[in-house]
């Protein structure tokens, strides 16, 4: 019925953290370190047959701020790489599947993102892309604790493997709270969509492996799994329950949102993401007729630099809110 | 607070960032920091109302209650010889200078891995060209436990091909 069970996965990450043999960590290296580290990780690339045909390289200094901050919204890099204008840089592939992010907190970091579920096969790549890339260079890595990385909650495997989760019927039952927490307890961190302390909008969630030290690369994924495939079917059973035993209340909420979102004139960020969720609900129940991937698609462009990025030029953040309401309405009623 | 950028519009977006060591702190408006590139404003506007967990509050949080063996001894507080970074600089950003750090600082660190992972034993990748000495004795313990399961289970032919990667392996790595 739904791919990769994309009713309730938007994508899957799997991020591996690696540093340089002998050359300082980026918290106090030197301009000419960093320089050094992106010529080492460019050089592996491009003498690797398989790589150096696939990637786009993206220097922080280089590019302006809507770019940056699209690629962030998109996924593609972290906000703190984007940040680092004086040595970060990113060599992204061309179908955006994989990021090598060079400079960020570690010397490197592996990315490899997915749409759906899909943990697995995006660790196998990230895993592969490692292979490769270690041909060509020496990592810190130390027989007891793994691969050594700038902060000792990487330090083992430097995995961690992130799902992102639409949670809808879950917060309108009020189960939110409980399920968070208890998952919190088994080690698995909860965050915002875009990452650390960032709030939740549009009940999307970003859950992640705790523990990168002690556990074999494939437990770390599989733990994680088990737990994504409760909380989906967590979510599911609520949207059920919902739909079968408050339909009325149910159509009456996604109507709402549909009619403001496909009619607004104005619409900010924020509102977007709360309509969009009640939408995407309604999308996936059946009360609307609108293909849950276009809202997806939807739900990226319409982030602040990805806007301005499709609009071809910066505009206030006012303006902003007409231009997307503009965009939304056309993309939604076609 | 007036935007440190522009000085007209109230500051409403707060950050941190560590380059180099040096912790510069900033204080800007939406608009400033949106054109900054620094974070997307919309979306991070309201923050602090949702954490519920985060790997920094944990660092910060175990930092906190993990006894300062380094201050209680005045002096002699632990430092990495080979990039100067102490425990105290270690505590305030939560980063390393280096990879000997782990083994300079170890007796700090090490109580501090055991928490946040419970266990302070790699057992997951092992780099192929460092590690091949590492990565063959592991995957002959692999084996091993295969054709231990290959006879049990009567699966003879399997086992004798097992048998010989092992011997394969165990000759080429001198056991
Ligand atoms: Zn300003
Ligand atoms: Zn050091």
């Amino acid at each position: 019925m739904f791919e990769h069970d994309n009713d309730v996965v938007l994508s899957s990450r799997v991020r591996l953290a690696r540093n340089i043999k002998d050359i300082p960590f980026p918290s106090i290296m030197k301009d000419s370190d960093a320089e050094n580290v992106i010529d080492i990780v460019k050089k592996a690339v491009y003498s690797n047959e398989i790589l150096s045909a696939q990637f786009i390289e993206y220097d922080m200094k280089n590019i302006n701020p809507i770019e940056r901050q699209s690629l962030v919204e998109r996924h593609l890099i972290s906000p703190d790489l984007a940040q680092n204008t004086k040595n970060g840089y990113a060599l992204i592939k061309k179908d955006n599947t994989v990021s090598i992010l060079i400079n960020e907190e570690d010397h490197l970091r592996i990315q490899t993102i997915m749409k759906g579920l899909n943990i697995k096969e995006a660790w196998n790549v990230a895993d592969k892309i490692d292979d490769l890339l270690e041909e060509n260079i020496n990592y810190a890595y130390n027989e007891k604790i793994g691969y050594l990385t700038s902060c000792p909650t990487n330090v083992g495997t430097g995995i961690r493997a992130s799902v992102m989760v639409h949670l809808p019927a879950l917060s309108i039952t009020g189960q939110i709270g409980n399920i968070l927490n208890s998952v919190v307890k088994i080690g698995i961190a909860v965050r915002g969509m875009y990452g650390e302390g960032t709030q939740s909008l549009g009940d999307i969630y970003q859950l992640s492996n705790q523990v990168t030290l002690g556990q074999r690369e494939i437990e770390i994924i599989e733990n994680l799994e088990g737990v994504v495939k409760q909380i989906i079917n967590n979510e599911r059973k609520a949207r059920n329950d919902l739909f079968t035993i408050r339909r009325v209340q149910m159509e009456d909420r996604v109507g709402r949102a549909y009619g403001l979102i496909s009619n607004a004139r104005v619409l900010s960020t924020q509102e977007y993401m709360k309509l969009m969720s009640d939408v995407r609900l309604g999308a996936v129940l059946k009360i609307i007729d609108i293909d849950i991937k276009e809202i997806d698609e939807l739900t990226t462009n319409i982030q602040p630099g990805n806007l301005q990025k499709i609009l071809g030029k910066q505009i206030d953040p006012y303006e902003r809110d007409i231009k997307r309401a503009e965009y939304v309405v056309q993309k939604i009623k076609g | 607070m007036l935007c440190d950028k522009c000085k007209e519009r109230p500051a409403t977006v707060h950050y941190t960032q560590i380059i180099n060591g040096v912790k510069t702190e900033m204080n800007l408006c939406e608009q400033c920091a949106a054109e900054e590139g620094l974070i997307n404003n919309e979306t991070f506007a309201s923050v602090a109302n949702f954490t519920p967990f985060s790997v920094q509050n944990l660092l910060a949080g175990l930092m906190n209650f993990l006894p300062e063996v380094g201050n209680t001894f005045v002096g002699q507080q632990l430092k990495c010889d080979n990039c100067g970074l102490t425990y105290d600089m270690f505590r305030q950003t939560g980063r390393l200078g280096c990879s000997h750090c782990y083994d300079a600082l170890q007796d700090e660190l090490n109580p501090l891995m055991r928490r946040i992972h419970g266990s302070i034993e790699h057992r997951g990748k092992i780099p192929r060209k460092t590690g091949g000495i590492i990565r063959a004795r592991r995957e002959i313990d692999e084996l091993k436990e295969k054709l231990e399961k290959a006879v049990k289970e009567e699966a003879y032919e399997e086992a004798a091909v097992l048998r010989d990667k092992i011997r394969e392996l165990e000759k080429e790595f001198g056991k």
